[in-house]
């Protein structure tokens, strides 16, 4: 018996074989648990105080919210592994993130904006949060557009790589930067490993499964749309080898 | 390398090269923002710093597509790469004669379109030194933008699709360096942090820089 390295799991034909399996029960979880999450969520669950019926729009904008930056993260990491490693499975998961981060990102922009309207008595203000989600809005559109620019996918891989990094780097910066530059409106963080006093329990848990389920939806678009691109890139050589 | 710095400052001042069409239009969107917002003495003087910020901005973006696109369809930018020269020193080189060229010109004649924006008087000496002490970081980033589109036909919007937001840090303190000054505000926490965006981006970035244009020219 051969042990086998996870690096196995990335090699294009195994990668197609056992996501084929993982893609209906990731999809699946994902449907039970935003179900759940959003249906406790939203028809069982009491009007806050203050709030009202409003504080329900967290269980979209939180989770949203929070995949929105996971997303350029596991972008990140599979840009390294790429550059490291070469794995074309890598670079083609870190382009097929990258839409779905961005529509993450509008989300959440979109669910806060319509939240703040009764709550803030504006759609939008120039709060450090909402700066730096714009921003990073930006650096999505940015990384999207250089994949569209370059036809050669591997020089196309490799400097959108390189921007994914830099753009890390900076984006990290514009967050802090926002912070000095003007005091927010936006509450702290609504859930911390570390704080002993989260959101109270009754938001919390149906929070936790709605988190849950975006989580697994984030993973199984991203594993459907680099199986699309697995497959766009095989049917390119096909074109060619038969074009010849 | 003093030599690369000498072709290219050259090659910039001379006919064509594109030097003072930044300061004019730095020029320009200055006297633009008066139509746009209206002549109140007092708005415009609210409003000087960040526009002197924002335009030199732009007005560094106009010129950064030259940096290599033009090297890169006659062949010279392969031949620096086969130098004996470092690709990261030719990186910091084309960064530098970018920032002689525009972000010099430009701090020094913003005090005077300062003039047409009502600036305070007080803030004149601050737009000055963030202005000297932001454009290089200007010019390192747009220099790595420029190496990442050099191989893209019709590259510019990407360009600055991709750098603006790059600029966000950088504009951020410089602008804020000037705000404060002008309230009499503390400013050594913005000069400081400004400082520090452009000794890191001088530093790391030129790196990046060599890596793109490695990359490109495989």
């Amino acid at each position: 018996m051969t042990i086998m390295s996870m690096w196995e799991y990335a090699n294009p034909k195994r990668f197609m074989g056992w996501t084929g399996h993982v893609l209906p029960w990731a999809f699946g979880g994902a449907a039970v648990c935003l179900t759940v999450g959003l249906i406790w969520g939203f028809f069982f669950t009491p009007d806050e105080m203050r709030q009202g019926s409003t504080v329900k729009i967290i269980y979209l904008h939180v989770p949203a919210a929070l995949m929105a930056i996971n997303a350029w993260i596991m972008m990140l990491v599979a840009s390294l592994i790429w550059l490291v490693r070469r794995h074309h499975v890598s670079a083609l998961a870190a382009k097929a993130a990258a839409p779905v981060g961005v529509t993450m990102t509008l989300i959440a922009l979109a669910t806060g904006a319509i939240w703040g309207q009764p709550m803030w008595g504006t759609y939008w203000a120039w709060d450090p949060r909402l700066t730096s989600f714009m921003i990073l809005f930006l650096f999505y559109l940015g990384y999207m557009a250089l994949w569209a620019a370059i036809d050669d996918p591997d020089m196309a891989a490799d400097l959108t790589s390189v921007l994914c990094m830099v753009g890390s780097v900076f984006a990290l910066m514009s967050r802090y930067a926002v912070n000095f530059w003007n005091q927010g409106l936006h509450q702290g963080a609504s859930l911390s490993l570390d704080k002993e006093k989260n959101v109270a329990d009754v938001f919390y848990q149906p929070l936790l499964f709605a988190i849950a389920g975006f989580v697994l939806l984030f993973f199984a678009l991203v594993l459907l749309r680099t199986r699309t691109e697995i497959r766009t890139r095989r049917l390119r050589a096909l074109i060619r080898r038969e074009g010849q | 390398m003093i030599a690369l710095l000498h072709r290219d400052l050259l090659l910039a001042t001379r006919a064509g090269g594109g030097f003072g069409l930044g300061l004019v239009f730095f020029l320009i969107v200055v006297v633009l923002v008066p139509f746009g917002v209206g002549p109140e003495t007092a708005i415009l003087s609210r409003i000087a710093p960040g526009i002197l910020w924002v335009a030199a901005l732009l007005a560094a973006l106009l010129s950064l597509d030259r940096i290599f696109a033009l090297d890169h369809e006659d062949g010279s930018l392969s031949l620096l790469a086969t130098a004996p020269i470092p690709l990261e020193a030719v990186a910091v080189i084309k960064a530098a004669a970018h920032w002689l060229t525009t972000g010099v010109p430009l701090a020094i004649a913003a005090p005077v379109l300062g003039v047409l924006l009502h600036l305070d008087p007080s803030a004149f000496g601050f737009v000055v030194v963030t202005l000297l002490l932001g454009t290089p970081a200007l010019s390192v980033i747009g220099t790595f933008g420029a190496a990442l589109t050099v191989g893209i036909r019709r590259g510019g919007l990407l360009l600055s699709l991709i750098v603006l937001p790059l600029y966000v840090p950088t504009l951020i303190f410089g602008a804020e360096a000037v705000r404060r000054g002008v309230d009499g505000q503390d400013t050594a926490t913005p000069l400081l942090m400004l400082g520090g965006i452009t000794a890191g981006a001088v530093a790391l970035l030129p790196f990046a820089t060599a890596a793109v244009l490695r990359m490109n020219l495989r």
